[in-house]
């Protein structure tokens, strides 16, 4: 049993790990160093939790097994999930994040004088709107965060599901929200506690289900900086400065991955959550005029003999390279294309992929040095001098409408500029439209040789054809 | 007159928020997937309240509702929990690698 100053300054210093784990990331040399901050921070959160309490009756024993337990499951996961899955898989453990909270906050309601909140009926005012709003935070956090997992597996259709008065739906279920964390305060009574709880669960699955698949980077950061906001809220709750900071650290970094994904694709934050993108068939008419354009396509030798004749080539993935699974085939070819002496880089769109950073780890995976991965600011001036573009998978982040046609839904967003290479390789299964549905315009470029096959296997044959 | 504790709470959450934001924007973009794994996990340390909970039933029933909502969110965080360290280890540590390879 210790006293609860001391526990206090334990929670201080495990929080103070926690902001360490965050600051490693800054470069992937001190990361692993960061992980084990993070860790540490953990075991000392959760000791001295035990030793606060003190007391110890024979329900330890089943705390330690579902530790144990949920360890278990946690670790298989962990160890069992591919890389190209990253995206479902953050989308669920943040639900797990939510629901935990609105556990909490349940336990924390239904038993206040275990955490010094007062009693039953009676509870201390401050808390019971702490623990209120961290309860329907959580809840929003789980059920749009399972509407995330849901379309980001393809279980469910990643087209956005609009209807009218959507909006309007969802901001008098917001407000009804408030009312009733308002009359719980006055009655205290139980009903109003679990309707709070209803309510914010339906408005999470609302809020989700009417933002398209290509903004799913801008979801998931939203979601991860929700879990933190419901974090926070538990956090006033039990008075526990862990919590607090971790849950501000965490909400501020869910917002900042947010706003830098939204400006990657030139679109504002509230738009997204509105939703509705991908929808329209606005450009349908000139998707028509164009597919009457003549396209170039080739085969693997055609490419193979390309990029051997060249002297730089600039690699483009996308998530259509992680759905094929090509990024070892990718490297494989890029390890041929070096042996003859060719400088070989890759770019990277911040919103390539499904979330952010996706394609990093993917090539990370692939062995694929992360100092020969550039980001898009950094490397864009690179594509006039470079003879052939390699795009695999990608497609509306090279789109050269969003710099030319004001009419465009992407117009203003920021893109590769592989038009710029001496030739470039579009691999692609069709030439059917990206997930913002528009045309690329690349397609019809002169310079462009469109090769139609599955990603990976059209790699593999380039690598064949590279002997 | 003295001060509310709350404020001091709020003081900590405000200044904790600045942190955050200063910490994340020097994260590189190429580790923002570890990031948020790496967020989720600690965001998991809301199994203190888990324990808490689920450690409050009376002796003689271990098992009464609130205790078992306790229970409930300590599986939930410590999946979190596990999942998301190993998780961004196994991450990281393919940054590692090739730094190794190179050299």
């Amino acid at each position: 049993m210790i006293s609860a100053n001391l526990s206090a300054i334990f929670y201080l210093i495990s929080g103070i790990l926690f902001i360490l784990a965050l600051r490693g990331l800054s470069s992937p040399d001190t990361s692993r160093q960061g992980n084990y901050f993070g860790v540490i921070g953990m075991v000392i959160a959760i000791a001295v939790t035990f030793l606060s309490i003190g007391n110890f009756s024979t329900s330890i024993i089943y705390v330690f097994l579902l530790l144990i337990f949920g360890g278990a499951v946690g670790s298989f996961i962990a160890f069992r999930i591919p890389m190209t899955a990253m995206p479902e898989l953050v989308a669920g453990f943040h639900s797990l994040v939510g629901l935990a909270a609105v556990f909490v906050a349940i336990a924390a309601f239904l038993n206040p004088s275990a955490f010094n909140l007062g009693s039953i009926g009676d509870i201390k005012l401050a808390s019971l709107i702490e623990m209120s709003i961290g309860a329907a935070v959580g809840a929003i956090t789980f059920s749009g965060s399972i509407i995330a997992f849901l379309k980001l597996r393809g279980i469910m259709s990643g087209a956005p599901i609009t209807f009218a008065g959507q909006h309007y739906l969802n901001l008098i279920l917001g407000i009804t929200i408030f009312v009733l964390i308002f009359y719980l305060c006055k009655s205290q009574s139980e009903t109003f506690f679990w309707t709070v709880i209803a309510i914010s669960f339906l408005v999470g699955v609302l809020l989700i289900i009417p933002i398209g698949g290509a903004d799913m980077p801008v979801v998931i950061s939203m979601l991860n900086s929700y879990s933190g906001w419901a974090a926070a809220g538990i956090g006033f709750t039990l008075e526990n400065t862990a919590l607090i900071i971790t849950g501000a650290l965490v909400g501020s970094s869910g917002a900042i991955l947010s706003y830098i994904m939204c400006k990657a694709m030139n679109r504002s934050f509230i738009s997204v959550i509105l939703g509705g993108f991908g929808a329209d068939n606005s450009s349908s008419a000139t998707k028509d005029k164009q597919d009457q354009k003549p396209v170039k396509s080739g085969n693997a030798e055609d490419a193979a003999f390309l990029m051997k004749n060249a002297s730089s080539v600039i690699i483009v993935p996308g998530y259509g390279m992680a759905v094929a699974q090509a990024q070892h085939a990718l490297r494989e070819m890029v390890d041929k294309l070096k042996k003859n002496d060719i400088k070989v880089t890759y770019a990277i769109h911040p919103v390539a992929g499904r979330m952010p950073g996706h394609m990093n780890v993917l090539l990370a995976e692939a062995n694929v040095p992360y100092d020969e991965v550039f980001e898009l600011e950094d490397i864009n001036n690179d594509f006039a001098n470079s003879d052939v573009a390699f795009v695999i998978g990608a497609n509306d982040v090279t789109n050269p409408v969003a710099k030319t046609d004001p009419k465009s839904p992407i117009f203003g967003m920021p893109v590769l500029d592989v038009e710029k290479c001496k030739s470039v390789l579009f691999v692609k299964r069709s030439l059917s439209p990206g997930y913002a549905g528009i045309d690329n315009e690349l397609f019809y470029r002169d310079n462009t040789l469109m090769l139609f096959a599955d990603a990976k296997k059209m790699t593999e044959d380039i690598v064949k054809n590279l002997d | 007159m003295e001060i509310d504790p709350f404020i001091f709470r709020l003081s900590i959450f405000i200044l904790s928020i600045f942190i955050g934001y200063y910490v994340v924007w020097s994260v590189t973009p190429s580790l923002h997937t570890p990031l948020m794994s790496v967020t989720n996990a600690i965001s998991s340390v809301i199994i203190v309240g888990a324990i808490i909970a689920a450690l409050a039933g009376s002796p003689n029933n271990i098992f009464d509702i609130s205790s078992i909502f306790g229970f409930l969110a300590i599986v939930l965080a410590a999946v979190n929990i596990f999942g998301g360290f190993l998780v961004t280890q196994r991450m990281l540590q393919m940054y590692k690698k090739k730094k190794n390879n190179k050299k």
